[in-house]
């Protein structure tokens, strides 16, 4: 008569999460494209290439990300800034900047090692494309637009979801040594949680205080 | 034979055809719709409202898909098998009554297929050749999987055959002490339970005359042995996918692989309905004759037997997504040691009562 009592208890398992299923309570699939679910914070989606508030570009051409990267799939040149319009504050700026996303297993360690958090993480995970070419991301569509928005590979898709490119995983860290001084303490975009808030770089207030007047003057 | 005679046959015929497809339809979704259910899952809602579409989009996927014969199948076999299965499942609903009879001018039109007046025995015959198409396809596809499913079927359908009429030999002696003399008429066994108990106490005369109350052992061994008979989880080790890839119907694929799918649907269906023919009263009812619109009391007894034959094919759905499959020894054991002497123990029972109730007792 145990297996009896068992198979009723089994019943009442299944008979239950039906009823409660249907109510709604206990429904844990969504009809996915009509209905996106909030994703994790520290969710690992595709990359993107942040900028400064004022526009110069976060990445300076170092390769740390192409050298730690296990998978190998990210490849990136430097060049010089020009001295008159630079790209970035740095001396150098990536000129090349790919990403081969067929090959990337999203460990973010180019993140992680990444010295100037150019390169970030978005919550974008619908990478789908029908030819290999396509997979393979390249400086501009990585690279973040100027209100702080991600560019997707196919903006006209049932599945790209503006909003949430809008934002994007884009924290802005300060702003740039030899930015604009106008833009210190300015946040322009925050998306999901950062390391906070960042100090001025120490250049940037220094380069206030000295500004050339008061310092010429005493 | 006369022409109206003629169309009364054919229409018969055609709507329980049609009946038939239509609720298979309906069957593959809804279990796909309450097993999603039963596992905190949405299901298919895509094709039309609620999904409802969804086994039409399969068919029709099904139908322009490539029917793949592979080199080592015995091919008059291969192409038989899929034949074998579904035409089998077809003739047992054939004998179904599923309405109440009505008149048109004088004839009586009975919404049954056929009734046969050998019915039971033609539905105990009808599913054991449904096992053939099973072991055939096993067989002819020339390969270790399909063959492995086919002799578990043979073995699996021999053991659940057994205890499945006993049950329905119980049924039948109690069912010829309810009229004149015994019957395996489908339609007659239905009529039979018509009314209520109110003949043997007042206090039963709310109770529904269904063979369910004093048969009920027999309905529970019925239901088990329907249950392996069709091959359902937990009884599915015929295609069990985790040992046998598709089991039986490995090799198939295109519109025979729908094929048997189709019979698989079509085979629970009908055993349900003789479940609840038997057991539930089939179409029998209150239709409020006189106090309702002659044509809801009249597709009110349809409805009935649907509601009932639903609650078993719920039943089956139930069960699938609760219980894990059976070992084979285990399924043999269930089989012989359990459910054959039950069923015959419950014969000699039952039939030693209604012996009493009969003739009195022989000492009397």
């Amino acid at each position: 008569m145990g297996v009896i009592r068992e198979f009723i208890k089994g019943l009442r398992v299944t008979g239950g999460t039906m009823l409660r299923t249907i109510t709604g309570e206990e429904l844990v699939t969504t009809e996915y494209p009509k209905e996106m679910r909030q994703k994790p914070p520290r969710f690992h989606g595709r990359h993107v290439l942040n900028r400064y508030p004022d526009g110069m570009e976060k990445c300076i051409g170092c390769e740390l990300c192409a050298g730690v990267c296990p998978a190998k799939c990210i490849f990136v040149r430097g060049m010089d800034n020009d001295p008159e319009n630079p790209t970035s504050p740095g001396e150098r700026f990536g000129f090349v900047y790919e990403i081969n996303m067929l090959r990337c297993i999203f460990c973010a360690l180019c993140v992680e090692a990444c010295p100037t958090e150019a390169i970030t993480m978005t919550h974008l995970f619908e990478m789908s494309t029908t030819n290999r070419e396509d997979a393979i991301y390249t400086r501009e569509t990585l690279l973040m637009d100027e209100k702080g928005g991600v560019p997707h590979m196919f903006p006209d898709d049932e599945l790209a979801d503006m909003d949430e490119l809008a934002v994007a995983d884009g924290w802005v860290k300060a702003t740039a040594p030899s930015g604009m001084t106008s833009y210190q303490g300015v946040k322009m975009w925050q998306g999901t949680p950062g390391p906070g808030d960042w100090d001025p770089e120490p250049g940037q207030s220094e380069l206030d205080a000295r500004s050339p007047t008061e310092d010429d003057d005493g | 034979m006369s022409w109206p005679e003629f169309g009364i046959i054919a229409f018969r015929v055609v709507v329980t055809f049609v009946l038939l497809l239509v609720v298979t339809v309906i069957n593959v979704w809804a279990e796909r719709k309450i097993l999603a259910d039963m596992q905190s899952r949405i299901g298919p809602s895509r094709a039309g409202p609620w999904g409802i579409l969804q086994t039409v989009a399969d068919g029709l996927k099904l139908f322009f898909k490539e029917s793949v014969i592979p080199r080592k199948v015995e091919l008059g076999m291969y192409l038989l098998a899929p034949f074998l299965a579904i035409i089998p499942a077809f003739l047992i609903f054939m004998m179904v009554p599923w309405g109440k009879p009505f008149m048109i001018g004088d004839h009586e039109v009975a919404l049954q297929g056929a009734d046969l007046n050998i019915g039971l025995l033609f539905i105990l015959a009808m599913s054991s050749m449904a096992v053939y198409g099973v072991v055939l396809a096993g067989w002819s596809s020339g390969s270790k999987y399909p063959l492995l499913g086919a002799v578990r079927a043979t073995a699996q359908a021999i053991s659940y055959e057994a205890a499945m009429g006993l049950a329905m030999v119980a049924v039948v002696v109690f069912t010829a002490t309810q009229g004149e003399g015994g019957t395996l008429s489908m339609a007659e066994i239905v009529e039979r339970q018509t009314g209520t108990w109110g003949d043997i106490s007042p206090v039963l005369s709310f109770v529904p005359r269904w063979n369910l109350f004093p048969q009920f052992a027999a309905f529970a061994i019925f239901l088990v042995a329907i249950v392996a008979e069709t091959n359902r989880a937990p009884f599915d080790l015929v295609e069990a996918e985790q040992e046998l890839v598709g089991g039986f119907h490995t090799e198939y694929s295109g519109m025979r692989f729908a094929m048997f799918f189709l019979a698989e649907y079509v085979n629970i269906f009908s055993m349900s309905a003789i479940a609840a023919t038997l057991f539930l009263g089939g179409w029998a009812g209150p239709t409020f004759e006189g106090s309702l619109p002659g044509l809801i009391s009249g597709s009110l007894p349809t409805i009935y037997f649907l509601i009932k034959t639903y609650a078993i094919v719920f039943i089956f759905f139930w069960l699938r997504a609760t219980l894990p499959r059976l070992r084979y020894d285990q399924l043999m054991t269930l089989g012989w040691k359990r459910l054959i002497p039950a069923a015959l123990t419950w014969l000699v029972i039952s039939t030693v009562a209604i012996g009493f109730r009969q003739f009195g007792a022989p000492w009397s």
